[in-house]
């Protein structure tokens, strides 16, 4: 039988990667226009680790999951709504800023933090996972901090695949160059896994499992302790959309013979 | 004075430094000579004094971390050994270059040193203060950034400076010691995610995306999977193109649906998948829509063919789009490019 897992799973929100970014400056530094009122999603990379980790979990009996996320208090209560639907797990919120721009040093200093805290956490058992890389920052560095913080030095980035073993080894697959993967053993826990997509589909909404988590989500939401972020030296120069919109030709009235002779000329030509 | 420590790493030879690690040298010099600051140079490998004849016309200073368990790429080792020569070289920036070998353990290091990180640097400018340019959002907004925090970690994306090509001589690379920590990882090689041939080609002169609609109905109200992958097979074989992939498409397998079998995650383009350099890009049976896009940042021209006047392509994100049936197109462009079918 395999040993229960302590799954931490560190997660933010992210603007729905469908609406329009607008950067601005606010006296905070630099944001997005109207940032606390565009929809809002599950970091994706960090949405698969959640999936993943529940699927983990319910193949080691006694196993825990907890959800850890900075973001504004009213904003993570939105997104709550759906994420709790889809697998058990239990919340711990820290309020504070949303987006991109602040520094991942201190988002991995109040995360270490808050983690180090958790109460029946055993830190030997620690699998603490994520998303390789924000959809916001993007800069995969938030979880190597907070492990390097732990005191974790079993780390691994791009993961797809975790193939847990009876003795609490795992082998375990991360994205490398070329498209192809790097194959590893780890001991086992404690380790840090940042999981690129894994290989789940979403899980489908499911009420009740909503209806369990959100008994203790709702508490800990209304204690979720403020936090102020460092900027550690950080400034920014200048934050902007790109300039190149291309004029685009679009061809309708060309045969598949042409459009091919053109497109081989194309790729022919230096 | 900033000093400068450009960290390098060889590759699977354990010989002979990566491309991009080469890259990291070229930037770290420029840089030195526009702020007018001192360069070393540090190596991780199973011989660095091999790896290090590629950069030893440089002039910097060498340093280096050598031994069998650097022939791998782990976090415990490769953190420990990029520590070791942080602090020999005291540096106040260290560049590096974003290979998922240094990704992996850049940021504890800034960590173990006190220092910082960004990651996914695309330019580096400024004379009086280092200004760094990074994309944010996945490619949507682009930023500059500096840091009056030292030591500072950049993190150089690939692909972003010419790679130093000086002759290669015999090096002299000063031996760091490092104290090894307890190693509980073994990593047993690499792994491709399909069977048969290579569709990811990160040096390929063109990335060649499939959308969803190759496994959609056609308008003889069939799907045509078997040719579709006959047709883009032949493409990559002709063209040597590199393989990527629109969500949609990908994500039929673990749907499953009918799939594109030579197809996985890693060949997806996007939002949640892979932001490719290459000079070329040509999209078909996609639709073109932002969250697939923004993984175009880097791609130089682009060209796209779908049955949808009105696809996103064709709002001012390619520069060509043929409304046209890719079926039809592709079977006569692997005709004319000598590749037809499987
Ligand atoms: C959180 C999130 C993250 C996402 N991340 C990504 C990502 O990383 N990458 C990504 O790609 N998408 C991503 N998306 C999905 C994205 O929004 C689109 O749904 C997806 O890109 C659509 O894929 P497609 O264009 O291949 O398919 P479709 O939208 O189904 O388009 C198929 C196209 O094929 C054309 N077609 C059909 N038959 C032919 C033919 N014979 N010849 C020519 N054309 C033909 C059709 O006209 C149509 O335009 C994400 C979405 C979300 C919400």
């Amino acid at each position: 039988m395999q040993t229960a897992l302590h799954i931490v799973v560190c997660a933010g929100i992210v603007p729905d990667p469908l609406q329009t970014l607008e950067p601005i400056t606010t006296p905070a530094g630099p944001g997005l226009k109207n940032e606390m009122v565009l929809p809002a999603v599950l970091d994706p990379w960090a949405a698969s680790a959640l999936y993943e980790a529940a699927v983990l979990a319910a193949k080691a009996p006694g196993s825990k999951v907890w959800l850890v996320s900075l973001g504004p208090k009213a904003k993570l209560q939105q997104v709550m709504m759906t994420v709790a639907q889809k697998v058990a797990f239990e919340l711990a919120p820290i309020d504070g800023p949303i987006g991109g721009f602040p520094d991942a040093h201190a988002t991995a200093a109040v995360l270490a933090e808050t983690i180090a805290k958790l109460p029946g956490l055993d830190r030997e058992r620690l699998l603490l996972f994520g998303g390789w890389e924000s959809a916001t920052r993007g800069a995969g560095v938030t979880l190597q901090l907070v492990g390097e913080r732990l005191g974790i030095t079993d780390q691994f980035q791009g993961v797809d695949q975790v193939n847990l073993r009876d003795d609490g080894s795992f082998e375990v697959l991360e994205r490398v160059e070329g498209g192809k993967h790097q194959v590893s053993v780890c001991a086992g826990a404690p380790a840090v896994l940042g999981w690129a997509t894994g290989n789940l589909a979403e899980p489908r909404n499911n009420p009740q499992v909503g209806m369990a988590n959100m008994r203790t989500i709702m508490p800990a939401l209304q204690k979720a302790p403020a936090v102020k972020l460092e900027a550690n030296g950080l400034s920014y120069i200048s934050v902007a959309l790109p300039k190149q919109q291309r004029t685009t030709r679009v061809v309708k009235d060309m045969s598949p013979d042409e459009i091919a002779a053109e497109l081989a000329a194309w790729i022919g030509a230096e | 004075m900033e000093s400068i420590l450009v960290l390098t790493h060889a590759d699977e030879t354990g010989a002979a430094l990566t491309k991009a690690s080469l890259e990291a040298v070229s930037a770290g010099i420029e840089l030195a000579g526009r702020i007018g600051a001192s360069v070393s140079i540090g190596i991780v490998a199973v011989d660095a004094q091999a790896a290090g004849a590629a950069v030893a016309s440089s002039g910097a200073r060498l340093l280096g971390v050598f031994g069998e368990p650097f022939g791998q790429a782990r976090y415990s080792t490769d953190a420990a050994a990029c520590e070791a020569l942080c602090r020999a070289a005291q540096a106040t920036i260290v560049l590096a270059p974003g290979s998922s070998r240094f990704t992996r353990v850049a940021a504890g290091v800034s960590h173990r040193l006190g220092g910082f990180i960004d990651t996914h640097i695309t330019a580096l400018g400024g004379t009086a203060n280092i200004e760094a340019s990074r994309w944010f959002y996945r490619q949507r907004i682009e930023a500059v950034l500096s840091r009056d925090a030292r030591p500072w970690f950049l993190l150089l994306d690939s692909g972003t400076h010419a790679a130093f090509a000086g002759e290669a001589t015999p090096a002299q690379v000063e031996q760091v010691a490092v104290q090894l920590p307890l190693i509980r990882t073994t990593v047993s090689g690499l792994r491709a995610p399909t069977q048969g041939a290579q569709t990811i080609r990160p040096d390929a002169k063109l990335l060649f995306v499939a959308g969803a609609g190759w496994t959609k109905k056609q308008p003889d109200g069939q799907t045509h999977v078997p040719e579709a992958a006959d047709l883009i097979l032949g493409f990559l074989r002709g063209a040597g193109a590199s393989l990527g992939s629109s969500k949609s498409l990908v994500d039929q397998g673990s749907e499953g649906q009918s799939v594109l079998p030579f197809l996985t995650h890693l060949n997806q383009i996007g939002q949640t998948g892979a932001t490719p350099r290459h000079p070329k890009g040509l999209a078909t049976c996609c639709h073109g829509e932002e969250p697939h896009v923004v993984g175009w940042r880097f791609i130089g021209e682009r060209r796209a063919v779908s049955l949808d006047a009105n696809c996103g392509w064709t709002r001012g994100k390619a520069d060509v789009v043929y409304v046209a049936d890719a079926f039809q197109v592709m079977a006569k462009l692997n005709a004319l490019i000598g590749s037809v079918g499987a």
